[in-house]
């Protein structure tokens, strides 16, 4: 799905390393670019040499993606952090396992720090999506490209392995001709007519590497205030609200339709962008609701987000099953049900 | 009427060599830019300057460069020239950059046979982190992380590169030179131009490791330096042409 909404986007440079599970993107895109004039798909020798190829295809312009998986995305984060560092743009799909360490290759959401805190070495931050269905990675992919140009920084799709392996009707946007992008007045490819370029991110005199530190900020910034976003499911009355993306929030969902049928005034808060993390939109419902329930598939990580952005305001609580476990609607409906009652939600 | 017999290269900038005295980089960057000219691809060249002493050949180079992190200059160039195939790149690397934490990328870049040219300039130490062993550092010599001297028990055997790039099937063109002399600096260049047109005429990785003086890591006079580099380095690495498939397949 990445893969076709990728080359729809106008990709025509996938450079990866194979790593369960999101092998059939790769594959996919193997046949994807074989078909084009255009495309150009390297199995590079590493994570590291992968990452380091869209250094270069960038540079010279293109649109670009990587993909891999846990293990294989802290091998690229050097890379990444030169890619945020050279305003490069970039898209990386990372699809989440379970972790530490080699862990196994089920469904998890524990790279999340990893994706939203930069990952790499230096002052960073990476754009982070988080699709939850079919449809929407379709979308999100087409949009990671737009963001990664237009902010020229590395976007990442962050999905897990039931993301990756999910199958469903999906209506594709129409496929751009990369030749119809607006041409990009930074990229190298040979100074003809014009002055020599040269992109780097070595700036040995402090106080130059302190200006593009604040330069970068206030990108982060303007990035902030432009594109942070939530869906939001059944909130307008609710007490109780999860807070949950990508499959837990799919998870979540079904749990909140169960939870209604029992006259439980539940709903969804779903981040889209994990970063820019959608602060306020979240602050804004903590007016009228009190209780929220954090649900990942990790010990807590975007917890975090989630009390930060709130500072107190409201009651903020959490259930979690890492490790590639996936709660079942059910599961979580039980913890929705204790924790109303237990916050006496159920009373006027 | 006075005739100009010497002068600053074309495609090398107004800006002064932060090269130690007696280094090798200097000669080699006005040769590159020399060949850019002579061949007439300034318009077309975009070079991929390493992590280390070379670094800062941005500032020097008055082409299109964009810099790689430590030791991927081979996989940066491969992005460029994949999207670029009418353009000729070529990375910039020095001994510990390519021969050791690059090793991977330069070795399969090589074997699939991308069509780039590499400057492998091979000093036998770290010279921007001050003389630490270096993967091609000779058994014996000394360094700061090699006390007593490279003891091949103790710290392995220098690497031959170039050897094992020539052995990848995908490389056409691995040459080993100096520039420690007047006669191995004509030598390199000509390498260097070899290379150039290999990958001008499409036909795979091309590669010219130069032996360059490092008096400063040695802790030896410039001309001892460069006395070195006869007595000793080409004892361990020689002189030579590793790989020439190009021969008969130049236009």
């Amino acid at each position: 799905m990445i893969g076709e909404a990728a080359v729809r986007a106008g990709c025509r440079f996938y450079a990866g390393y194979p790593i369960t599970p999101q092998n059939e993107l790769a594959e996919y895109t193997a046949s994807a670019m074989a078909r084009l004039e255009d495309g150009t798909f390297i199995q590079a020798e590493s994570e590291i040499a992968a990452i380091n190829m869209l250094i270069g295809a960038s540079m010279a312009g293109a649109r670009v993606m990587t993909s891999s998986s846990g293990p294989g995305i802290s091998l690229k984060q050097e890379g990444i952090s030169f890619l945020a560092a050279m305003e490069l743009p970039a898209v990386i799909v990372n699809t989440m396992r379970g972790g530490p360490g080699l862990g196994n290759i089920a469904p998890a959401q524990g790279d999340y720090f990893q994706a939203t805190r930069g990952g790499g070495h230096g002052d960073y931050r990476t754009i982070v999506l988080a699709p939850a269905s079919g449809q929407e990675l379709a979308g999100l992919t087409r949009k990671a490209f737009e963001y990664a140009d237009e902010y020229k920084t590395p976007v990442f799709i962050l999905g897990d392995g039931m993301m990756g392996q999910m199958m469903e009707p999906v209506e594709f946007p129409e496929p751009i001709d990369p030749r119809s992008l607006p041409p990009k007045p930074w990229i190298l490819d040979g100074a003809k007519g014009r002055p020599s370029r040269i992109i780097k991110s070595l700036l040995l005199d402090t106080s130059v590497e302190e200006d593009h530190n604040w330069k970068l900020t206030r990108k982060y910034e303007r990035i902030t205030r432009e594109i942070a976003r939530a869906d939001t499911y059944m909130t307008t009355d609710a007490r109780l609200v999860v807070t949950a993306y990508g499959t837990a929030a799919r998870i979540a969902k079904g749990a909140i339709k169960r939870a209604r049928e029992l006259g439980l005034k539940v709903g969804l808060f779903r981040p889209v962008t994990l970063w820019p993390f959608p602060k306020r939109a979240l602050v804004e419902m903590s007016r009228q609701v009190k209780d929220f329930l954090v649900f990942e598939m990790s010990t807590g990580q975007m917890l975090e987000d989630v009390k930060l952005s709130l500072e107190g305001r409201s009651n903020v609580h959490f259930y979690g099953r890492p490790g590639g476990i996936i709660s079942t609607p059910d599961e979580i409906a039980k913890v929705i049900n204790t924790l109303y009652h237990r916050q006496h939600l159920n009373e006027d | 009427m006075a005739k100009k017999v010497f002068q600053r290269p074309k495609y090398l900038k107004k800006a002064v060599f932060h090269y130690c005295p007696g280094c090798g980089h200097s000669i080699i960057h006005r040769l590159i830019a020399e060949i850019i000219e002579e061949l007439d691809i300034g318009e077309k060249v975009i070079g991929v300057p390493p992590a280390g002493c070379a670094v800062l050949a941005y500032d020097y180079f008055d082409v299109d460069m964009g810099e790689s992190p430590h030791g991927r200059g081979a996989a940066v160039a491969t992005g460029i020239k994949r999207i670029l195939p009418d353009r000729i790149v070529f990375s910039y690397q020095g001994d510990g950059d390519i021969a050791a934490i690059g090793t991977a990328e330069t070795i399969h870049a090589a074997n699939r046979g991308e069509n780039i040219t590499t400057i492998f300039v091979n000093n036998g130490v770290y010279g921007m982190t001050g003389g630490q062993m270096a993967p091609t550092t000779l058994a014996g010599q000394n360094s700061t992380t090699t006390p007593g001297g490279r003891d091949v028990k103790r710290d392995g055997f220098p690497l031959d590169l170039s050897e094992m790039l020539a052995i990848a099937r995908g490389s056409v063109y691995i040459e080993r030179t100096a520039v420690n002399s007047p006669k191995n600096i004509m030598r390199t260049k000509r390498a260097i131009t070899k290379a150039f047109k290999a990958q001008m005429d499409g036909l795979g990785f091309s590669l010219v490791e130069i032996l360059s003086p490092c008096p400063t890591n040695w802790k030896l006079s410039s001309v001892d330096a460069c006395k070195w580099v006869e007595e000793s380095m080409v004892k361990t690495f020689p002189l030579k042409v590793i790989k020439d498939e190009v021969e008969g397949a130049i236009s």
